[in-house]
């Protein structure tokens, strides 16, 4: 902690603080909770914290991946790098298993986010969490700025944006019946360049497409996406190779990178400083159908 | 941005401080505007989401783009044309980052604006020039020293349809600082503004010679508010003790938990209740190594030289200055439920720091009428929106400072028992 003035906190160390406490009320507070881990940033970040929260001790909850089957193989490796490191127990709910076993049925166009939603759900119900901490922020998007830190959801997992609890002072509240359940934004507070600060102060590893790399890709809605098993050039569209990085890492049929030269994470805070287009407005395919696309997703028990 | 810029931006941005505020007005004052103004004027907004209001506004039929929508977040919301709900929205200068509890205050809203400024070192409170002050400015001023929020910003939005006149601001600023030296406000700023043109929001206006304070964003960026901590009384409210199932460290057994208020150093005399066993700090832990002092907001881990049985819901203090230990307790309840009022004798479940307990309302002494401040005694309830002095029994100790002293240890929530919802905001005012 830095200390130029007596006591002074700067804002990095006042959201780690916050965040910091948020997860150790859900530990004292929950039976079982689970930390969903996708490998992106915003989720790495927030495992770093839970690492910091219960030092010396270990993370004191499992993570959850929710695996589209759609995966960046750089972003697989990492999670299971960084589960064995810090010896957590790793729940991965299965986008393909349950297409198999008929929970879910794939949909026309092979994007995997809408019907990752059941098979969250039916995880939380196989395990029984009663608390699911996840890495969203409410400066990423407008349904997300009312968002609260505990997030209630009924049995069906569901959020009611009217039936949302007040949360005043640092007094959070997670009292719920059996089925019912809570998620935990922890990162509520803040904001993408925040996040980034953080990663460079913490000099926190991330997955490598995270950095400009050269990759085969093709132009389509004016988003660059990367040539792989799940995205075939179509008739008209010529392969390119170009220098990339990935703004945040989704489900990769769906996941677009930005042209960028930026290779290390100094380099990124200057262009995430001086960007003019939001995350998901820049990366994110699943979003822009309607301006209430993601208030319906989370309704239906979405993150 | 030249690369110079962005490199001292980068290097402050690791320094900046943190302002949390609440803005409240009533409808149609432009608080929408303002906060959307302050957004596009520290670019915060982003090309997709301006394209996306342009877009809008057009649809609508306005004949400017209207920064308004930027922040009307939900479906309903949108459609009805009012906010319903607190939103939180970020922006930063170089110097700091904020973050606004965005309350909309019409009149049954109470319950958003004690929300928001539950957390807020800053009220923002806007009015029209045209009306001046309304019943809800008033509203918002009573909330703002009820919420003891230290700084008090009053904006005068709208010059620009009162041509900049200087007697219009004078007469509404004399007769806001009258009401509010009534009611308990220690710090208060009036700035003159038109949040549609953007007139002392960024920088100071020429069109207002005659206004020699800051600009909105100035005051903002500069308003002091290190000292609004409570740095000398010692509260830690311990959330979790920290004891590895580990074989590479035993014996560890830390007490986790964030600094409400005061320093704590290693080699200090110590107090813990509710049992009142003394101790000594062995040391202060963060997973960064351990620290020579800890104070409010830094969430630590604290180890004592003894061996003594402590847990959630406890509290670590010096032994010369503590907090009472008490099952009585009086303090202003603000109700927020809509299915059913306050009623004495009603039992709920209490949250207060790190601990949980059941209460019994013993007493409702006054409903406080928020715009006129008149006491009615006769109340027997509190509804949606009501807040009125209330006695409560607690089942077991709470570890309570006044809430003027001490926002952290003075406030509570209650909750439903049977539904789980947060159904009131409380105050202490005397525990004992
Ligand atoms: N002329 C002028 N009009 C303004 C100013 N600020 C806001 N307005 C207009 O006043 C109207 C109401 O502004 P909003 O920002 O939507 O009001 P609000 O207080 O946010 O209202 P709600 O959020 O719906 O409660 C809009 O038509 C604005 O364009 C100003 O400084 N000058």
């Amino acid at each position: 902690m830095s200390q130029a003035k007596p006591y002074r906190v700067s804002h990095l160390d006042a959201l780690e603080a916050e965040s910091i406490f948020v997860m150790r009320e859900v530990m004292a507070e929950f039976e079982r909770p689970v930390l969903l881990f996708s490998g992106g940033k915003d989720s790495i970040v927030m495992l770093r914290l839970a690492e910091k929260a219960f030092a010396p001790a270990r993370v004191p909850f499992p993570v959850m991946h929710v695996d589209t089957g759609h995966n960046f193989p750089e972003v697989l490796d990492y999670r299971d790098a960084r589960v064995g490191e810090l010896g957590l127990n790793l729940v991965v709910a299965s986008v393909q298993e349950a297409i198999d076993s008929g929970l879910v049925r794939e949909l026309p166009d092979g994007t995997r986010n809408r019907i990752q939603t059941p098979v969250l759900l039916a995880a939380v119900e196989k395990y029984r969490f009663d608390a699911l901490f996840g890495g969203a922020r409410r400066d990423e998007e407008k349904a997300r700025a009312k968002e609260r830190m505990f997030s209630f959801r009924d049995e069906f997992g569901q959020w009611d944006p009217k039936n949302q609890r007040p949360e005043l002072w640092s007094l959070y509240n997670g009292r719920h019946h059996p089925g019912e359940s809570i998620r935990v934004f922890p990162l509520s507070n803040w904001t993408e360049l925040d996040v980034w600060h953080y990663i460079a102060k913490e000099e926190i590893a991330l997955p490598s497409i995270y950095y400009a790399h050269d990759r085969e890709v093709v132009e389509r809605d004016g988003m660059f996406y990367a040539v792989n098993e799940f995205i075939v050039p179509r008739d008209g569209e010529t392969v390119q190779t170009r220098r990339v990085r990935y703004r945040t890492v989704g489900d990769a049929s769906q996941t677009a990178a930005v042209l960028s030269d930026a290779d290390t994470v100094e380099k990124v805070i200057d262009e995430v400083a001086a960007t003019r287009i939001t995350e998901r407005g820049a990366t994110r395919g699943d979003d822009k159908v309607s301006e209430a696309a993601m208030e319906d997703r989370k309704r239906e028990g979405y993150f | 941005m030249s690369q110079a810029v962005l490199e001292t931006e980068a290097a402050a941005a690791r320094n900046m401080d943190l302002l949390r505020f609440a803005t409240a007005g009533s409808v149609d004052d432009g608080k929408s505007t303002l906060i959307g103004r302050l957004l596009y004027d520290t670019k915060t907004i982003f090309a997709d989401q301006l394209e996306a209001v342009e877009a809008a506004s057009a649809s609508r039929g306005d004949e400017y783009t209207n920064l308004a929508l930027l922040t009307d977040g939900l479906r309903a919301e949108r459609e009805q044309g009012i906010t319903i709900d607190v939103a939180y929205r970020y922006f930063a200068t170089p110097r700091r980052k904020f973050i606004i509890a965005d309350t909309p205050g019409h009149i049954q809203y109470t319950r958003n604006m004690v929300t928001g400024a539950s957390t807020a070192d800053l009220a923002l409170i806007l009015v029209d020039a045209r009306k001046g002050l309304v019943e809800q400015s008033r509203r918002h001023a009573f909330l703002t020293s009820l919420l003891r929020v230290p700084h008090l910003v009053l904006c005068v939005n709208k010059m620009d349809l009162v041509g900049w006149d200087k007697d219009v601001y004078d007469r509404i600023a004399d007769e806001f600082t009258s009401f509010a030296a009534k009611l308990d406000i220690t710090d208060l700023t009036i700035i003159p503004i038109s949040a549609l043109e953007g007139d002392n929001i960024a920088s100071r206006s020429e069109k207002s010679p005659w206004y020699e304070g800051p600009s909105l964003l100035h005051h903002l960026e500069h308003v002091h508010i290190a000292s609004d901590r409570n740095l000398v009384d010692v509260r830690f409210p311990v959330q979790y003790v920290i004891r590895p199932q580990s074989t590479t460290v035993t014996d560890y057994r830390g007490y986790a938990g964030q600094v409400a208020s005061g320093v704590l150093k290693p080699g200090d005399d110590v107090m813990v209740l509710p049992s009142g066993m003394t101790s000594k700090i062995a040391a202060i832990d963060t997973a960064d190594g351990p620290v020579d002092e800890a104070f409010p907001p830094m969430s630590v881990t604290v180890r004592l030289t003894d061996e003594i049985d402590i847990s959630r819901g406890d509290l670590i203090c010096r032994p010369h200055n503590a907090p009472a230990v008490a099952q009585d307790i009086e303090a202003m309840i603000c109700w927020m439920d809509e299915t059913a009022p306050l009623r004495v004798g009603g039992k709920y479940t209490i949250k207060h720091t790190t601990r949980t307990a059941r209460t019994v309302v013993r007493g409702l002494q006054y409903k406080l009428d928020v715009n006129t401040l008149h006491r009615d005694e006769d109340a027997g309830q509190l509804g949606l929106n009501e807040i009125g002095r209330v006695k409560l029994r607690t089942t077991v100790p709470l570890l309570a400072d006044e809430y003027r002293r001490n926002r952290t240890t003075g406030g509570f929530i209650l909750i439903d028992e049977s539904t789980n919802r947060t159904v009131g905001a409380g105050m202490i005012i005397e525990a004992g």
